[in-house]
């Protein structure tokens, strides 16, 4: 009876294991079906289209809050923001937002599908993709579509360009700016013939004090004037500023006034522009009587490139003339470069200069009566 | 190999099949490879590092930007005793150090070397159904001068007066002398050094693109059947071979300059109390030859990513990608005009303001080609059925960054409004959204789809959805305010704001650019992880698990040298056969003949049935030596 037992349960565990191996075989191959459906897709695949077209919707909403935001503290004009400073300035403002406009739209709209798709057309094991592998009417509307708004922005970008980058007009104000590591220093021709005497770099030199390198063997140095805090320019008149730099790359850049030149060492280059906003006018406007124009340098130039700053004041005309002539020109406040001049040419030299017994009031600063020409050395 | 078809010439056929080799040895397996897939891997590899190297760099000064005088001295046991003061404060000479190494790391050793070396290795000879490069030996050394300009360039991030300063584009005066900045020394030189061998490995590879591009592709497979990866990579070797020459050219004369006395870019200099003897350079030029690289480069770093792109979002759309011939085209436009448009970056530069009407009107019409491109990837997704794989998410992602970064290009382009926005912010926000993070997630994008390629393994999905996610929300936090820091008129490279009224504002919004970088880094620490994990213990993969068309998935998963190991497939259709009309299937790989098709057949292709037998009966002529 024993054995009987034994035999069958040997014949059941044999059953047992052969029905057990077939079972998994055939569940293997069921489980394989529904993988291989949920392969195609995982679960994520929904949260992943869903969650790119409420990324785009969010996006909008950030970047209009965002907008709304930053807008207080732009430059460019824009709502409260005051209109430009120069002439030009109000033109390249009007037309930076109307091609902002034009992008911006074309942002959205691409955008838009190209976040809204994912989300209609995600994976749907009973749909099946659309075969569509090209439409050549289509790749010509938006290919000449895109080219005339750019057209458009060209022409109109260029008039513009033109007449910012046209000659400056005769009556312009010179004015010389140079950069160097790191400041700014402005050089004027002086109030009697406002032209700039000529330069070498050669005859730099910092420890004697001769910073622009100027040639006193030109006269028309003899009135010129130098400063190195601030540049004052007239209101309303053309100010063509010539620029230069003496060791490296500098930019000059006058944010308010929408003004940008490189200056570039070895070949000077140059920006005219009219400003129609004195320093004075922008304080009433901004209700903020600490308001002064700055000037920074805008290309790379070394250590303290973020620290080069000079302040420009914008004078009502009647005081731009009269800060002209209160100052004191580079030979007067630097005697001894007297010495570079010609002796033919000395005489003229002197004529800037004060006379001890003067009480003459048009020329020269209040205080020290300056040397005559026999107690020069 | 050399190749050659003859359809009739007698060959031994297993000799294709077999090269003699004896076993080689590790050093030459595996470091020395001359092994398309080893190379590309080992491009892989360094760009990673590199890229965590350049983005390291970006967080420290980003540290500085949104925390102002932030105590940095942690630092020093990394980065040197020098670059901080006693309270820890970044010395802003290291400052422009900092941004100059981010700019050079990121835009050649990451997104040209990482992203080309990777996937143009990688994959032509894989897609055009190749045994391997057309010379597995200049493709060994252009990575391996890749891996000394690498090692100097690093090495050069650690001399005592800190690595090059001036900006990514080095301009001289600035970097033509010592006396300027201290990162116009030691690290200026190793850079210029490091730059030189980095274009010979640039060139060496390209040049073997190009070659096995044109010669190597297997039966069948015209031009005008190969996928538009291999597209955009052949034409961004020839952008590379015929532009990184000039910057080559830029470096020596700088060198010379440097070192050697000459006045290329030197004229009328006075520095340290001294009037140098250099007359008759001019700065400009040196902008020109740069440029003259640096604009085609942005689109080296670019085309490759577009074209993963096309492959990806074709693959996991189901559907073919809309305007084939339209995206080799545009492709070609760009190539060309890549090459006329590079005063663009100079127009505030004093040159000639007819040049700068000029440069305005090529540029502006650069961008309809690429605008042409993103319709074309918007097309295919609709009425697609859309799986989103990471590889797609990244896809859509470059898509996205690409539209958004170059709308703002339009108005940097026009010379008028680009007086304010030179130089400023505006500039930064542009690129690092249509080149730096478009590449960069085109580089991730093609990493997630073609792992399973390289390593066997499949990358965690989970994984790289966070990654997605938080990646791409950050880099958009990160950049879109700076386009409002741009309107305000902040300038670039600059140490810190409070100097001016004009630009002590906006610390918040400098605030989250930096908290925003920090996270978009932690998410990428995110991906390393999922990467290195999934090289070994990865979920293994299947042959073809994204169902794609192209030939790299007919090979066996865990592919040796010589990549197929019967004959290689002939290949009689196009690659985007996806969801074809009556097809059982919705995909059918290009190796399937349309007489295996009937079914799905168009007219034209059931006619073109006739010439299989011609194209299996193509016979390569291998007696033609190396």
């Amino acid at each position: 009876m024993t054995l009987l037992i034994v035999a069958l349960a040997i014949v059941f565990i044999v059953l047992t294991i052969l029905v057990m191996s077939k079972t998994q075989t055939l569940l293997k191959g069921v489980k394989a079906e529904t993988e291989q459906n949920k392969e195609v897709v995982d679960g994520a695949n929904n949260i992943n289209a869903i969650g790119l077209f409420v990324f785009w919707i969010l996006s909008v909403i950030g970047m209009v809050w965002s907008f709304l935001y930053a807008k207080k503290d732009f430059l460019i004009a824009f709502g409260d923001i005051p209109s430009a400073s120069s002439v030009h300035g109000k033109e390249t403002d009007y037309w930076f937002w109307f091609g902002m406009a034009v992008v911006t739209a074309s942002f959205i709209l691409v955008n838009t599908v190209l976040f809204y798709f994912p989300l209609k057309y995600r994976y749907n094991k009973n749909r099946k993709a659309h075969f569509y592998p090209h439409n050549n009417t289509l790749e010509i509307v938006w290919t000449l579509v895109p080219a005339v708004i750019m057209a458009g922005l060209v022409f109109t970008g260029l008039r513009v360009w033109n007449k910012v980058m046209s000659d400056a007009p005769k009556d312009a104000e010179i004015i010389e700016i140079m950069g160097k590591q790191f400041g700014w220093q402005v050089r004027y021709g002086g109030v009697e013939n406002g032209k700039l005497g000529n330069y070498n770099y050669k005859l730099i030199d910092d420890v004697a004090g001769n910073q622009f390198g100027i040639d006193f063997t030109d006269e028309n140095s003899f009135d010129d004037f130098t400063n190195s805090s601030e540049l004052h320019i007239p209101k309303g008149k053309p100010v063509l500023l010539k620029i230069r730099a003496r060791d490296v790359l500098h930019s000059v850049f006058i944010p308010h006034m929408r003004v940008k030149m490189d200056a570039v060492p070895g070949m000077p280059t140059k920006f005219w522009f009219i400003a129609d906003k004195s320093t004075a006018d922008m304080k009433a406007e901004l209700g903020n009587p600490d308001f002064k124009y700055e000037i920074a340098c805008t290309e790379v130039c070394g250590r303290s490139h973020f620290a080069m700053r000079l302040i420009l004041v914008v004078d009502e005309p009647a005081d731009y003339e009269k800060w002209k002539k209160e100052q004191k020109s580079f030979l007067v406040s630097n005697p001894d470069f007297l010495e570079k001049v010609p002796a033919s040419l000395k005489a003229k030299a002197m004529k800037y200069f004060p006379t001890e017994a003067a009480s003459d009031t048009t020329t020269s600063s209040a205080g020290t009566s300056l040397p005559t020409v026999s107690s020069l050395r | 190999m050399a190749a050659v078809a003859h359809a009739d010439t007698h060959v031994h056929e297993h000799d294709e099949a077999h090269e003699h080799h004896e076993p080689q040895s590790f050093i030459k397996k595996y470091i020395f490879s001359e092994d398309h897939k080893v190379i590309a891997k080992q491009y892989l590899i360094s760009g990673i590092i590199w890229a965590l190297i350049g983005g390291f760099l970006s967080l420290v000064f980003r540290l500085q930007l949104g925390y102002p005088g932030i105590n940095l001295g942690w630092l020093k046991p990394v980065l040197g005793e020098r670059w901080f003061d006693e309270a820890g404060k970044l010395d802003p000479n290291y400052y422009i150090a900092l941004v100059t190494m981010h700019g050079t790391i990121m835009v050649f050793f990451v997104l040209t070397a990482g992203l080309s070396g990777t996937f143009s290795n990688f994959l032509i000879p894989l897609q055009i159904g190749a045994r391997d490069m057309a010379s597995g030996f200049i493709n060994m050394l252009s990575y391996w001068f890749f891996f000394i300009s690498s090692v100097i360039m690093f090495c050069s991030l650690f001399v005592q007066d800190g690595p090059a300063g001036g900006g990514w584009v080095v301009y001289p005066p600035l970097s033509a002398l010592p006396d300027a900045a201290p990162g116009s020394g030691t690290g200026m030189t190793m850079w210029l050094i490091s730059m030189a061998i980095f274009i010979v490995s640039s060139l060496l590879g390209s040049i073997n693109y190009v070659t096995t591009v044109i010669n190597l592709r297997t039966r069948g497979m015209t031009f005008d059947k190969m996928p538009l990866t291999i597209w955009a990579f052949t034409f961004t070797a020839i952008l590379g071979i015929l532009s990184f020459p000039v910057l080559l050219s830029a470096a020596l004369l700088l060198i010379f300059d440097r070192s050697f006395g000459t006045s290329f870019y030197l004229s009328d200099i006075y520095i340290n109390g001294q009037a140098l003897p250099n007359q008759g350079g001019s700065p400009i030029l040196f902008q020109h030859l740069f440029w003259f690289l640096g604009h085609p480069e942005v689109y080296i770093v670019i085309l490759p990513a577009l074209g993963m792109t096309s492959e990806i979002i074709a693959t996991n759309a189901r559907k073919p990608i809309f305007g084939y011939k339209a995206m080799i085209f545009s492709m070609l436009g760009i190539m060309f005009l890549a090459f006329i448009v590079w005063a663009h970056h100079m127009f505030m530069t004093g040159m000639n303001p007819f040049l700068g009407s000029v440069f305005t009107l090529l540029t502006l019409i650069i961008a309809v080609p690429s605008a042409v491109k993103a319709f074309n990837y918007i097309t295919t997704l609709w009425r697609g059925n859309i799986i989103f794989t990471p590889a797609m998410l990244f896809s859509i992602g470059l898509v996205s960054f690409f539209v958004s970064g170059g709308v703002t290009g339009i108005i940097l382009g026009n010379s008028a409004l680009d007086i304010q926005l030179h130089d400023t912010y505006f500039v930064v926000a542009h690129f690092h959204l249509v080149m730096g993070s478009a590449a960069f997630f085109g580089m991730v994008a093609g990493v997630y789809h073609w792992f399973p390629k390289m390593f066997g393994r499949m990358l965690n999905p989970t994984l790289g959805y966070i990654h997605f996610w938080v990646t791409f929300i950050g880099v958009y936090l990160v950049f879109f305010p700076q386009h409002y820091l741009g309107i305000a008129g902040f300038p670039r490279r600059y140490y810190a704001y409070t100097g001016f009224d004009f630009t002590n504002k906006y610390q918040d919004l400098a605030q989250l650019s930096t908290v925003a970088a920090i996270i978009v880094f932690a998410a990428n620490i995110i991906f390393l992880y999922n990467f290195f994990y999934s090289i070994f213990w990865g979920k293994k993969a299947t042959q073809n698990p994204w169902k794609s068309n192209t030939l790299e998935w007919t090979t066996p998963i865990n592919l040796g040298h010589g990549n197929w190991e019967g004959e290689i497939p002939a290949v009689y259709r196009w690659p985007y056969d996806y969801s074809k009309p009556g097809a059982t299937d919705d995909f059918i790989p290009q190796n399937v003949p349309f007489s295996a098709t009937p079914e799905s057949n168009f007219p034209y292709e059931s006619e073109l049935i006739s010439e299989e037998k011609e194209i299996e009966g193509i016979k390569f002529d291998y007696s033609i030596p190396d």
